[in-house]
């Protein structure tokens, strides 16, 4: 029976470092930045999926503990792999393409990325930005004002 | 009252989950400190979601998940298979317009997350009106077959569990 546990474990361990092995080959390999993408987003998955089955599996087998660490692990990937290549993909987007050559979004408008009234959170700073700079002015103006009275009334009094 | 007390009890049941297994001992002392947070962040961070999604279809999770697990299998096989074999000058990558049907942002984002780990395609961007999907494809001699599959497989049974 522990033969048997080695022998699965070795073989996951070995998946796990082929499929890793192939996913960063294909970044090297593959044509440019948006096909790269692809490589290490999934090939990647199943190299550490493999290798955190083959960790529970050892040890449930001869540590005689369940670990359940390791579905962590893969939950935190499956949650942050899909949002860093939308990051990646994004930031390519701006770089080295042009809304002429992707297919358009169905009915109006154009993809977010090269629409940037869409993008709020900029408006929004605007927004702050002004209101700040109208307070500065008035706070000026007011200082000035204050000023001005002073003097006017040490004039006065003079 | 119990609404108060437990704005969203999935979450309780998650958050108390996750914690036991990031502490990685099962004993009462991690249970009462994981139920703790999972009652204290709901109710901390409930004002946030105003208008939340329901899940409404319960088992089509589990199916969903099964599916996606398996596709994500397959997928891997593929891409090295692609990787290792297919010389760039044979490749054809092609982006794909994938219209929405879904509208809740949980759903899309779901769907989203979905399209980049499953067989060779890979969610970019979304339209600025959030109707449709922007996506690539690594090796795609036929564009509308992936978007039909994208969305008999994947966006009808989102659609099933949030709407």
């Amino acid at each position: 029976m522990e033969l048997f546990w080695e022998i699965l474990i070795a073989a996951l361990l070995v998946i796990g470092g082929f499929f890793g092995l192939v996913g960063s080959f294909g970044l090297v390999k593959l044509p440019d930045p948006m096909t790269r993408l692809h490589a290490p987003t999934k090939a990647a998955t199943l190299g550490v999926g493999a290798v955190l089955i083959g960790s529970m599996v050892y040890f449930a087998a001869f540590k005689g503990d369940l670990s359940l660490h390791e579905l962590m692990i893969t939950l935190f990937i499956f949650l942050t792999a899909p949002i860093t290549a939308h990051f990646i993909a994004k930031a390519n987007l701006l770089r080295d393409w042009r809304p002429e050559r992707l297919p358009p979004p169905e009915g109006e408008g154009d993809w977010a990325v090269y629409t940037p009234a869409a993008d709020t959170s900029a408006l929004e700073l605007q927004e702050v930005e002004d209101a700040d700079k109208e307070a500065a002015r008035e706070a000026a103006q007011a200082a000035a004002q204050a000023a001005a009275g002073t003097t006017g009334s040490e004039a006065e009094r003079g | 009252m119990l609404k108060k007390l437990l704005p969203h009890p999935h979450l309780t049941l998650l958050l108390t989950v996750v914690w036991l297994l990031l502490a990685n001992a099962y004993t009462l002392n991690s249970l009462v400190f994981g139920l703790l947070m999972g009652l204290v962040i709901p109710w901390i961070t409930a004002p946030y979601w105003p208008d939340r999604p329901r899940v409404r279809n319960f088992p089509m999770i589990v199916e969903y998940v099964l599916i996606v697990l398996w596709d994500i299998l397959k997928s891997n096989i593929t891409v090295a298979r692609i990787v290792l074999f297919v010389p760039n000058a044979k490749l054809e990558p092609a982006w794909v317009t994938v219209p929405l049907d879904l509208h809740e942002p949980e759903a899309i984002t779901a769907l989203a997350g979905t399209i980049t780990m499953t067989p060779g395609t890979l969610t970019a961007e979304l339209a600025a009106d959030g109707h449709s999907l922007l996506v690539h494809c690594l090796h795609a001699p036929d564009p509308d077959g992936v978007r039909d599959e994208i969305k008999e497989r994947y966006e009808r049974r989102l659609k099933e569990i949030f709407e």
